[in-house]
């Protein structure tokens, strides 16, 4: 028994290493570099990243920017409870806005354009879930998160919330629809 | 002197009375909260498993809220405590300091988790261990929550007192046990984590009966995760102790070398603090170069340290085994342990679980973009239970099987039943968190009710795989709680009902001085396979399957990264 006994050598740090550990040691710190590096590598060549902008935002000038996006570029509505469903110019700034218990409003993008897409909760935390491509961010209240978005599927999307923010959590589900891009960008009706 | 010193027939354990009864106490309240918060997390799945949806919405969350903290934090730290206590003064043979302050300890944790439990029982703090602000919570959460962290804090204060006590009084020679010195590792990081948990929580506490009008919420996150995860460094820190102890305990195992082990624990210390930055890496508000730095720390230290013990611990028991004779071939030493036995079985369980399930999806997901497929979906409880529950609750079990006995002077009752335990709660954990990891794959959410999404004005079906993968959740759940009970079943049986070992009797005399086996500088001579210097081929060999694992599944998440849309 000596893992529960002192040492044999009391100067323990004399005693001699095996090469199985040095070796080990050796191939572990490689792969734990490579993984470090990984992720640098991934923000100059990959294309799924978050650049880290973000800025200071009240609820209630969310909210008024929010209101300009649906007021602009409501296409039509949806469900009993009139949901507005925007579609904005391609390459524009969109927003979405995360609430109890519901995302506000839908988004209809095009495939193959960048836009930029501001989000932001105006009460408790959130969690902004695309599913099934099942991207996933944190939506803190205060902070308004801008990520470039292309989609690159058409189709119909869910956005789900992956925070929990209270009992009704689990109906805070909303849609996000991609279509086909049309060339002279305006909204087909 | 007072007869306070009694020595076990059985181990050779020297026991200091009231250390002994504050471990027995600890020990006996970690295992209550680990029944209740168990039921609790059978409750859980069972709602999680769609065709069963056992509770409403507002009992879910507050059980889940009661099984988070009651398990991660009640059931270990209650543990640790026990645990700082028998790695100070048992194994060093001291006494411990400070005996009064220790049930002071004790009380305020009981008196602490007991509010924290009511508020979450009265409904009103179904907030989640996390409880991230602007979310509010009954002032007695918090409230609770500090009183149980200063508890556990002096506890931590004992543990470095009595180490003080024993090399003053010189209970021992040279240095420190292995043992007692990762304990010390989980000790000093305890200080950090409970200094982050009093920054964060006391203003919290005021905030929530209005002293102050606002906390940031991303200052919550950072700060409470500064907590957070560096508790479950201590939890790695306090288990791989265990695991040391037990391969010296069943094998008479002696670690490869001290020097390895010894810097690896060290490395926790190190590299640990702000690596709660995997927490943060979906959040706004924080720059890249922070994010990727303080996840990695440029190196990654801390998964290497685990990596290091992951050979360690297995190599020195393979040393043990082949220095026996069982050295033929890669794997006869493996074949030879005594399976049947639970200390061991619960121990290898807890230490291939860590490894292969919790510890590689906990770094892959650590990774900045792989983390936007995970974050927040259940994935995540499917990661912490590979290495919470099957590695620190495994590890605690299987030391608990080898400990009560000792402690209560009485035979283990029941032990065909304590035989399969660990197997019963480890398949199931390992399981569970298989299908959770699954599912959280296929985008299912943590903390969620519904995965139907019932009575929202939209409709959206997971596949049919991810439904099927929560039942299978639900199923695996039963048999990891049966493994559960049936290890509260062996230990409170065994306390009350075990057959006596005989009388225990104290003695007036000192024990001792505690000393080093014979020094043997040689190395270990002519084990292993022939190689020179590898004297532990076979788990060099599964060393290196593990990080074959490790490598394909990291690139495999990130070919799947690069399927999605494009995002920057
Ligand atoms: C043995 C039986 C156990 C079962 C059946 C079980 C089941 C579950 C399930 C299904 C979840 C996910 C719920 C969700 O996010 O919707 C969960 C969450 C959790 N479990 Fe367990 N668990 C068990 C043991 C443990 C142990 C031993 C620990 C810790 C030591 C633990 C700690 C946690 C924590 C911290 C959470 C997260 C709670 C939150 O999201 O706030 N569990 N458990
Ligand atoms: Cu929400
Ligand atoms: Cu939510």
């Amino acid at each position: 028994m000596t893992a529960i006994h002192p040492p044999s050598h009391k100067v323990w740090w004399k005693q001699p290493v095996d090469r199985v550990e040095v070796v080990w040691i050796g191939i572990a710190l490689v792969w734990c570099l490579i993984m470090f590096f990984f992720m640098p590598f991934w923000h100059v060549f990959g294309d799924q990243n978050y650049s880290g902008e973000a800025y200071r935002v009240t609820p209630e000038r969310f909210n008024e920017k929010v209101n300009e996006l649906v007021e602009q570029y409501t296409v039509r509505y949806e469900t009993d409870r009139q949901i507005p469903v925007v579609r904005p110019p391609a390459g524009s700034d969109i927003y979405l806005l995360a609430r109890l218990w519901d995302w506000y409003p839908i988004l209809e993008l095009e495939k193959g354009q960048t836009y930029r897409l501001h989000v932001s909760s105006v009460d408790w935390q959130h969690g902004l879930s695309i599913q099934p491509i099942n991207i996933n961010f944190q939506v803190l209240p205060g902070y308004e998160m801008v990520l470039n978005i292309t989609p690159t599927e058409v189709g119909e999307y869910a956005v789900v919330c992956n925070e929990y923010c209270g009992i009704l959590h689990h109906a805070m589900l909303s849609k996000l629809y991609v279509v086909e891009s049309d060339r002279n960008g305006e909204p087909q009706s | 002197m007072k007869p306070e010193f009694r020595t076990c027939p059985d181990s050779g354990l020297v026991f200091h009375r009231p250390a002994e009864n504050l471990i027995k106490a600890n020990a006996i309240a970690a295992t209550i909260f680990l029944a209740v918060g168990g039921l609790l997390g059978l409750l859980v799945a069972l709602t999680r498993w769609p065709a069963v949806q056992l509770l409403d919405a507002a009992h879910f969350y507050t059980v889940l809220t009661g099984h988070g903290v009651v398990l991660l934090l009640v059931w270990i730290l209650f543990f640790e405590m026990a645990l700082l206590y028998f790695c100070s003064a048992v194994l060093l043979r001291s006494r411990l300091a400070t005996p009064r302050m220790g049930w002071l300890a004790f009380g305020l944790m009981l008196v602490g988790a007991s509010i924290t439990a009511v508020a979450i029982l009265q409904g009103g703090s179904s907030v989640m261990m996390t409880s991230y602000v602007p979310m509010p919570a009954a002032p007695h959460f918090y409230l609770g929550l500090i009183l149980f962290a200063v508890g556990a804090l002096i506890g931590t204060f004992i543990f470095f007192g009595t180490l003080v006590i024993a090399r003053d009084e010189r209970t021992y020679e040279g240095s420190i046990p292995l043992v007692t010195f990762g304990a010390l590792t989980a000790a000093i990081i305890a200080v950090f984590t409970i200094a982050c948990g009093a920054i964060i929580l006391i203003p919290t506490f005021l905030w929530s009966i209005g002293y102050i009008s606002e906390i940031d919420a991303l200052m919550y996150r950072l700060i409470w995760w500064g907590m957070g995860h560096s508790s479950q460094q201590i939890n790695v820190a306090a288990h791989v102790a265990v695991w040391y102890a037990i391969a010296a305990i069943v094998f008479g195992a002696r670690p490869m070398s001290e020097k390895v082990s010894r810097g690896a624990f060290f490395l926790y210390i190190l590299f640990i603090s702000i690596a709660s930055a995997h927490h943060l890496l979906g959040d706004p508000g924080l720059s890249t170069e922070w994010k990727i730095f303080n996840t990695s720390y440029a190196m990654y230290l801390a998964v290497l340290a685990s990596l290091v013990h992951g050979l360690t611990v297995p190599g020195s028991i393979e040393v043990a085994q082949r220095e026996k004779g069982h050295n033929k071939g890669l794997f006869e030493w493996l074949r030879k342990a005594p399976w049947g036995n639970p200390v061991f079985s619960g121990m290898f369980l807890s230490l291939v679980g860590f490894g292969f399930i919790g510890g590689i999806s906990g770094v892959v997901m650590g990774a900045e973009q792989i983390n936007f497929l995970i974050h927040n979906t259940i994935y995540v409880p499917g990661h912490f239970h590979g290495t919470v529950a099957l590695g620190t609750t495994l590890a605690f079990m299987a030391l608990s099987l080898w400990l009560v006995p000792i402690l209560f002077r009485r035979e283990l009752i029941w032990p065909k039943l304590a035989m399969w335990q660990p197997w019963l709660f480890g398949i199931g954990t390992a399981l569970q968190a298989f299908f959770m990891m699954g599912a959280g794959t296929l985008g299912v959410s943590r903390r969620h009710w519904d995965m139907a999404f019932a009575g929202s004005a939209f409709e959206w079906a997971y596949p049919g795989m991810a439904y099927t993968m929560m039942a299978l959740n639900g199923i695996s759940a039963i048999m990891a709680v049966a493994g559960g009970a049936a290890f509260v079943i062996v230990i409170v049986g065994t306390i009350f009902f075990g057959k006596r070992k005989g009388a225990i009797e104290y003695s007036a005399t000192r024990p001792e001085m505690l000393r080093g086996p014979a020094a043997s500088l040689s190395g270990h001579g002519n084990i292993g396979l022939g190689a020179k210097g590898f004297p532990a081929p076979g788990t060099f060999v599964l060393a290196m399957f593990l990080l074959l694992v490790f490598v394909v599944y990291y690139f495999v998440n990130y070919g799947y990264l690069a399927s999605v849309w494009k995002f920057s």
